[in-house]
């Protein structure tokens, strides 16, 4: 049974469509990332996964008493608000210091409790984001976009810490990333988005695709240049046979 | 006890304090000062028409202040900057409360009371009226202060924990609003957000955790009430307004001692 199994799903804003005819599944334990240019849904899908938009069409199936544990994209603490890393934990709810201490480790920043949130680092903020998400031992992780702001070292510990997070607990992973090949290299299958499926696939797959390629670029530095980067591409039905402008190969 | 004026006065802004503690540090925590203000300034509206249709007071302002903030948060995000709105809201509702008032006729009204509050001429009544709202409020936010506190932070992170943002934003309305209708007698409709805003600021330098800043605020907010009340006895000054100015007078001495703290 899949964890959670999105189905021709449409999101729009308005008249601007976000999302058009996404369908998806997530299996247990598997890492799953999504690429995309900015602008192609990437954060709308996850907001329709966890509830926080209606689809225009189509739906979201959750398998029955699924836990989801989200790191957002970012949170800003206000200045005015002052709150310890251990109450900030707590906010779920029934928390024991034991969980406390259990959710700090996974993520990789034990004896944080006492901290101030608004004193953290970048990356020792993202990681006790990481600890909430973990604290209801959730089937399934959502990260948006959860390295932002960190540097390259610390955006592939984060990943790294990921990794090691699925091996412990087994949880699932369905992440967005910028840094494609950081997060290539940990997944299981990634998707690449771009207001519909583009391709899909094992991390050399989708890296290999002329869809992915058109959309990024080789990633093999100099080539970059060669390829005209035409986001506005139209897929004429379904996922095949595809209609690319400006194909550069 | 309850007989003296000064007794009732003290317990009855001690009152306003305690529910404005919690309730302030949301409208702090989530930069809701203009949302309060809006909020208080609709209620002359429903002072005057309390009067019109010769109803209690503490219904109309309710319905009305409960109104406006229903308004503010159905037009929120479509098209005008918050700012401009609650702007635009605040002091139109202001206008429209004074000019109504005055076609109220027979009824010689003491605008001042409403406007600044007359804490010295609380009744009996009023106690039970301003206390029983304080505690309702109070019951209120500590119900739902974990998912507050968690939609306060991100409304994301909120759907993800099964967490509905917009009726926990429902709930806050409904609490100010009812904090305005028991605050009028009071601090007046144009302190009231003063009194929601000031404690809960200074308490914020004393503070290690939410519920720590919401505790030392309504500590702030009831010495600022019983001195206010001491000084404006002392210097024939009007009350509700020497209340203010010590929460003020606080919040700048704390602000200061903060200042020095973190430059040494």
């Amino acid at each position: 049974m899949s964890l959670v199994q999105v189905e021709d799903l449409s999101v729009r804003y308005g008249a601007r469509t976000a999302l058009s005819r996404v369908s998806l599944r997530i299996e247990p334990s598997e890492i799953v990332t999504i690429v995309g240019p900015n602008g192609s849904g990437k954060t709308s899908l996850l907001r329709a996964i966890i509830g926080a938009i209606k689809p225009f069409q189509g739906r979201v199936v959750q398998a029955s008493s699924l836990k989801i544990g989200y790191v957002p994209q970012k949170l800003h603490i206000d200045e005015t608000l002052p709150i310890t890393v251990s109450r900030f934990l707590k906010l779920t709810g029934g928390v024991t210091a034991a969980d406390i201490d259990y959710a700090l480790t996974q993520a990789g920043v034990p004896a944080l409790e006492k901290a101030q949130l608004s004193q953290l680092s970048g990356g020792q903020f993202q990681r006790v984001l990481l600890a909430r998400a973990l604290i209801a031992k959730p089937d399934l992780l959502l990260l948006d976009e959860a390295t932002q702001g960190l540097d390259q070292r610390g955006s592939a510990s984060f990943y790294q810490q990921i990794e090691t997070v699925r091996r412990n607990t087994g949880c699932a992973v369905l992440m967005i990333s910028h840094e494609l090949h950081v997060v290539m290299s940990a997944s299981d299958r990634v998707i690449c988005l771009n207001g519909h499926i583009c391709c899909e696939g094992t991390p050399a797959v989708v890296a290999s695709a002329p869809e992915y390629r058109e959309l990024f670029g080789t990633g093999t530095g100099g080539a970059l240049a060669l390829y005209r980067h035409e986001h506005d591409h139209s897929h004429q039905h379904g996922d095949h046979p595809h209609d690319h402008n400006g194909t550069a190969n | 006890m309850l007989d003296d004026f000064m007794i009732r006065a003290a317990l009855a802004g001690i009152g306003v304090a305690v529910a404005a503690a919690p309730l302030g540090c949301f409208v702090v925590w989530r930069r809701m000062a203009y949302f309060g203000d809006a909020t208080a300034h609709a209620a002359i509206l429903g002072v005057a028409l309390s009067l019109a249709f010769s109803m209690s007071i503490f219904i109309g302002t309710l319905v009305v202040a409960l109104l406006m903030a229903l308004t503010v948060s159905v037009l929120s995000g479509r098209g005008y900057a918050m700012d401009t709105l609650l702007g635009v809201l605040a002091h139109s509702a202001l206008a429209f409360g004074l000019v109504a008032v005055s076609f109220i006729s027979g009824v010689r009204i003491d605008l001042m009371a409403y406007l600044f509050g007359d804490i010295l001429a609380v009744s009996r009544g009023d106690l039970v009226m301003i206390w029983g709202g304080a505690a309702l409020v109070v019951a209120l936010i500590s119900w739902r202060w974990s998912a507050l506190l968690t939609s306060t932070m991100n409304e994301d992170l909120a759907h993800a924990s099964g967490i509905d943002p917009k009726r926990e934003q429902l709930v806050l309305t409904l609490a100010l609003a009812i904090t305005v209708a028991f605050a009028i007698k009071v601090v007046g409709v144009l302190l009231i957000a003063a009194m929601l805003i000031i404690p809960a600021a200074a308490a914020r330098p004393l503070s290690k955790t939410p519920e720590g800043m919401a505790f030392v605020a309504g500590i702030i907010g009831a010495l600022s009430v019983v001195i206010g009340l001491r000084a404006a006895y002392v210097f024939d000054t009007p009350a509700g307004p020497s209340i203010v100015c010590v929460a003020a007078l606080t919040f700048l001495t704390l602000s200061v001692i903060k200042g020095f703290r973190s430059l040494v």
